[in-house]
């Protein structure tokens, strides 16, 4: 809302100058477009934040009192009740031990991992770089699909174990090729005098490559962190088992929130929960604020890494 | 490799190839490290990514998981005769269903967030205020970055038959008379999905068409603003020519997409009522696969949808091709 509000009054003062100072060359064309994108655009963003906006009011509101309805930005009746019911569930420190660790576990063994391959692939004199990439580029179109691909995890002993989250995605073609595109555009002589002075491939890598490819390897570390934290279907279908509750993701937990309000079991255990005054909409409402507070809060810092990685990987295309 | 082969012309062939030789593997002792280092990846891709279109061979027997890959009855093309219904098989209306809603819903989706992307990068971009326009592009990614799992909750929430914020609207501007149970229609489902993905990723995939805006030449839009060109005939003139190129290459990229659009949304906001229309690929092969351990026909289908994915990436390319536009290989 505060952005909102904000947005909105960095409009008035841009526009209305330029309608008294220009009416001589802007002709009312102009400013009538200039009016119809103005609403637009704010329409538009209203659609955006409002569902989220509301989604946060509904979070801390009673539960009784939120099945009245009528809750728009502000909560009726404030409580923090919900976020104490999600926060004390059972399998809420395990979800989140779970997220955490793979989202950093995963993201730097990727993103060094994949940066590795890139270094390989950016050596000029390499002698099977074609075929290597070839080998990487051709996973991006082809896979194996959904069972041949569970059947191999199962053999490796990958399902039903943390790994399955962190080993099968660990290269990414796609990483691979914004990493590999930032490293030819780098100078070819810093590596050659390295080599002069009887540096070593790994030395160089880790001594001139990456410290330079920091702006990018920032992006591919960002895009795959939201990818980690973000993931449900692998808890899903790999970690599923009555002995897999140790393995667990946030994502996951709020799947199964949403599948048991969208199940009609929900009523249930509403009237269950009754007297705590939470229900399962403000309680998911809750749990949906604390699983995504941590990006909301980090994005828009982030942001121009996102969009720099977007652009690098569409120079490439 | 031209160099090669021009020398090789001149007709000193063998000798050229028995110093290539030699030269290769002077080579390769000299590029120890970097081979070296390369064999992890190389078995890496061949375990996670090849390894497993080995299975592929799946489609084509009775498996059972007891006998394994090698003892399984082969079958034929059986599995794939199954799933489209032909002879001696019963008609199968469900996979024929699954196909059009996989297709529909990704068709939907390109068109509707192809186009809407673009108008937003251009509202955007002829936006006045700076400030403002920062602001607005911030908001607009963020949905981008929330989970499936998230958009799907807040769906339920925007639509809800007692308090969705959709029906009170309705209902206040006296369009419906009473709340419509929006997820329980089969003929608003392929809808609601454009929806979700539109409210997820405009933002998002307007990005490319902004960076590619702002690499238009200004002078075009001075010459045509002194010939007299409003700012319409300045958008429909310069900007979306401007973006043509830019547009294509999207277009075929995604075209070999359309089928892999179909699964987290759709599985989430599916339910019993609307499973006629809300069925993907995706989730045929999760059912009949995972849950029914009918291993041989969920290869099957996720096969036939990596076949039709390649032949579409390839006609858009062919097209785009023989349009003499810009393309991909």
């Amino acid at each position: 809302m505060a952005e909102l509000t904000k947005a909105i009054a960095e409009e008035k003062p841009s526009v209305k100058p330029k309608k008294k100072s220009s009416t001589s060359r802007r002709s009312t064309g102009d400013i009538v477009f200039d009016v119809i994108n103005t609403i637009i655009l704010i329409v538009f963003t209203v659609i955006i934040l409002y569902p989220l906006l509301n989604m946060v009011a509904i979070s801390f509101n009673d539960g009784t009192d939120a099945l009245r309805g009528g809750i728009y930005l502000w909560p009726r009746a404030f409580t923090t009740k919900n976020y104490s019911t999600v926060l004390s569930k059972q399998s809420m420190p395990v979800a989140v031990r779970v997220t955490v660790l793979r989202t950093i576990i995963g993201t730097l063994s990727s993103t060094f991992v994949t940066a590795l391959l890139a270094y390989i692939l950016s050596r000029k004199e390499f002698l099977f770089k074609k075929q290597l990439s070839l080998l990487y580029v051709i996973t991006m179109y082809v896979s194996g699909g959904l069972i041949p691909v569970f059947l191999v995890y199962k053999k490796l002993n990958l399902t039903h174990s943390f790994w399955v989250y962190i080993i099968p995605g660990m290269v990414s073609a796609w990483n691979m090729l914004v990493l590999r595109t930032y490293m030819n555009g780098l100078p070819d002589s810093l590596a050659e005098s390295a080599m002069m002075d009887g540096a070593g491939h790994l030395t160089i890598f880790f001594r001139i490559i990456l410290p330079l490819c920091m702006p990018v390897i920032a992006t591919v570390s960002l895009f795959t962190a939201v990818y980690h934290w973000n993931s449900w279907f692998d808890v899903m279908i790999y970690n599923n088992g009555a002995k897999d509750a140790n393995l667990t993701t946030l994502q996951f937990e709020l799947q199964k929130l949403l599948s048991s309000v969208t199940n009609n079991s929900a009523s249930a255990e509403t009237m269950k929960e009754a007297n705590n005054t939470v229900t399962p909409t403000t309680v998911r409402a809750a749990a949906t604020v604390v699983t995504s507070l941590p990006i909301i809060c980090l994005y828009p810092f982030l942001q121009r890494y996102f969009v720099a990685g977007l652009t690098i990987g569409g120079v490439k295309e | 490799m031209s160099k090669n082969v021009a020398l090789a012309a001149d007709g000193n062939a063998a000798a050229l190839k028995a110093e290539n030789k030699k030269s290769f593997w002077k080579q390769v002792k000299n590029q120890k490290t970097l081979i070296l280092l390369s064999i992890p990846f190389v078995v890496y891709v061949i375990i996670f990514c090849y390894v497993p279109l080995v299975g592929w061979i799946m489609a084509f027997q009775n498996y059972k998981p007891a006998k394994g890959l090698l003892n399984s009855e082969f079958v034929g093309l059986d599995k794939f005769k199954r799933l489209f219904g032909v002879a001696p098989f019963p008609k199968n209306d469900v996979f024929l269903g699954v196909i059009r809603n996989t297709l529909a819903m990704g068709l939907i989706n390109l068109v509707l967030g192809t186009v809407c992307a673009i108008a937003f990068a251009i509202l955007l971009s002829e936006f006045r205020s700076r400030g403002g326009k920062k602001v607005i592009q911030t908001i607009s990614y963020l949905p981008h970055f929330l989970s499936w799992v998230i958009v799907a909750g807040i769906v339920f929430d925007v639509l809800s038959m007692e308090n969705g914020m959709l029906n009170k609207l309705l209902v206040g501007l006296g369009i419906v008379d009473k709340g419509v149970n929006w997820l329980a229609e089969p003929k608003y489902f392929w809808w609601i999905v454009a929806f979700t993905n539109l409210w997820k990723e405009t933002g998002w995939n307007s990005i490319i068409y902004l960076a590619a805006i702002t690499s238009i030449n200004p002078d075009l839009y001075e010459a045509a603003s002194i010939d007299g060109a409003g700012r319409l005939s300045r958008i429909w003139h310069i900007t979306l020519p401007g973006l043509k190129p830019t547009i294509l290459i999207l277009l075929i990229m995604n075209v070999g997409n359309v089928l892999n659009a179909g699964f987290d949304i759709q599985y989430l906001l599916g339910n019993g009522l609307v499973q006629r229309y809300s069925q993907t690929i995706d989730i045929y092969v999760l059912k009949y696969g995972i849950s029914q351990g009918d291993y041989s026909i969920g290869t099957a289908a996720g096969i036939f949808k990596s076949l039709v994915s390649i032949i579409l990436i390839f006609l858009a390319n062919r097209t785009a091709k023989a349009m003499g536009e810009e393309h991909l290989f």
